[in-house]
């Protein structure tokens, strides 16, 4: 991965064994400024438990991780394990995380385009809405880099490009760093500056257009869907590096 | 001094009504009835413990629930079993131990329905110490860390990744619900402690806004519940603790009958 200067946040030669099972094996990450970095794999690959180890939340049976001093991370998990009897609009639920700054917790839900939800209650929310509302939630600190768990999980194909287009301008406007999961492989090529493609190993790294085009990239995915790709991957040449007019070029290729 | 008996298990019954408010609250939003029977169910081996050693029996309670709270949270780390099985084990293991091991003190002969249902006319001014300073701590050191248990009731990791530091917040919480559940124990007894913590809670759910909302008003639902429930114990002559449970499970009712947000004003929930 290219980069220059320091890089917000290292992992070097990471694996990870539970009782017998490797579960990662030889990782190495890096995440620059202002960069979006998206690991794509199939189910089982480790993904979200790599992003646990960048996290810090799990330590990396051997290998290291390196954070640079004082960075600030806004974290977007999967899912909101809430139970029903806990009572908890949005607007609490966002300014729990700002000592109670209401003026500051609708400039959030208008960025993400949610305002219209700020007084329902947290498990009322639809799939599109929740992801919006955990968004602005990891926004809340002013992140320099954000790590998305699944953006777009629980969200209809036009909800994702729109979620993906999101987070493309969320990048562009605060300049922060961005390292997310996704297992979908079209749309997220739109969206991303470099690709990391795991299944318990890096099979392949590097911008969207050489991944695919690595034949690593075509066992773990299958030529058909690379095609498709590949396809999808020239269409992006057209736009040049407008994310946005891709986000939109995509949606009208389905 | 109080002199009147009735009084004094008033008092008793509205201090652990108090503060069984926001730790029931907190107990259903986290899933922890089970957790909570478990720990009571070990208080008949605290009252062994207490006169194995000659100390103040609810001094044996308030440790051997704290040692238990201890072992289950590193239990629950475990894979093998799930949760509520290893629940199950510990709080029956718990309770036939005590059992047994009171067996064996042939001098030793105590009240065990008391024990089970509570005997909250037999107050004394100790327990109401207990009730009180225990309860009065508990509720203090909930309030201070109200704000972090609540992140992550909401969201573990995510609390974890900003900061919080969980595993202390989770360590005092279970303290303080083993704490609780210990001097609770003399009004509605180990079988029904678990009643009083939950029942309020999930009665206020249906009229609160929010959290604190629904903390304050499961006190104020579990304190009517205990004036009920003494009332309805002296007019009919029946057991007090089962009496207050009872009125508890009915105000739960009578709330369900109430329209929906009614007091939520302009609140979808």
């Amino acid at each position: 991965m290219s980069n220059t200067g320091q890089p917000l946040l290292e992992v070097s030669t990471a694996n990870l064994t539970l009782g017998k099972q490797s579960l990662l094996e030889n990782i190495n990450l890096k995440i620059g400024a202002g960069e979006i970095l998206t690991i794509i794999g199939p189910n089982g690959a480790g993904k979200t438990t790599l992003l646990r180890i960048a996290l810090g939340l799990q330590k990396p049976t051997s290998g290291t991780v390196k954070r640079q001093p004082g960075l600030t991370i806004g974290y977007m998990p999967q899912r909101l394990h809430l139970d029903p009897t806990f009572p908890l609009t949005v607007k609490r639920f966002l300014a729990l995380a700002c000592k109670n700054d209401f003026a500051r917790v609708i400039s959030l839900l208008s960025e993400v385009g949610a305002a219209h939800v700020v007084d329902s209650a947290v498990q009322t929310l639809s799939g599109g809405e929740l992801q919006r509302v955990l968004l602005a939630r990891a926004l809340v600190r002013e992140p320099d880099l954000l790590v998305l768990d699944e953006p777009v999980q629980g969200v209809d194909v036009h909800g994702q490009v729109e979620l993906y287009k999101l987070i493309s301008r969320i990048r562009e406007q605060r300049g922060c760093a961005v390292l997310m999961v996704s297992h979908d492989l079209h749309l997220v090529m739109a969206a991303t500056d470099q690709v990391l493609c795991l299944n318990r190993h890096i099979c392949c790294s590097g911008t969207p257009e050489s991944v695919t085009n690595d034949p690593a990239f075509v066992e773990l995915f299958g030529s058909a869907a690379v095609q498709y790709m590949a396809i999808y991957v020239h269409d992006k040449n057209h736009h040049h590096d407008q994310c946005a007019s891709c986000g939109r070029g995509s949606a009208n290729d389905r | 001094m109080i002199d009147n008996f009735l009084l004094r298990a008033l008092l008793g019954g509205l201090g652990v009504a108090l503060v069984a408010g926001p730790f029931g609250s907190f107990v259903v939003w986290r899933r922890l009835a089970y957790f909570g029977d478990t720990l009571s169910h070990s208080a008949l081996l605290g009252v062994a413990l207490g006169f194995i050693l000659h100390i103040n029996l609810t001094v044996g309670i308030i440790v051997i629930c704290q040692l238990l709270a201890i072992l289950l949270f590193y239990s629950q780390r475990q894979r093998q079993l799930a949760s509520d099985t290893m629940l199950g084990i510990f709080a029956h293991g718990a309770l036939s131990l005590g059992l047994v091991a009171l067996a064996f003190m042939e001098d030793v002969r105590i009240d065990l329905v008391a024990y089970l249902f509570g005997d909250i006319l037999a107050i004394s001014n100790s327990d109401l110490g207990w009730i009180f300073a225990g309860g009065g701590i508990a509720l203090a050191c909930l309030i201070r860390i109200w704000k972090p248990l609540l992140a992550i009731t909401i969201h573990e990791d995510l609390a974890r990744v900003e900061g919080i530091p969980v595993d202390q917040v989770n360590w005092m919480f279970l303290g303080l619900i083993a704490l609780i559940v210990a001097v609770m124990m003399k009004v509605v007894g180990m079988l029904l402690v678990t009643a009083l913590l939950i029942i309020p809670a999930a009665t206020a759910r249906r009229f609160a806004g929010n959290p604190e909302m629904m903390a304050l008003l499961a006190s104020l639902i579990g304190c009517l519940s205990v004036c009920a429930g003494l009332y309805g114990s002296f007019q009919w002559d029946t057991p007090t603790g089962p009496t207050i449970v009872v009125a508890a499970c009915l105000i739960f009712i009578i709330g369900f009958l109430v329209p929906k947000g009614l007091f939520l004003k302009g609140q979808e929930s």
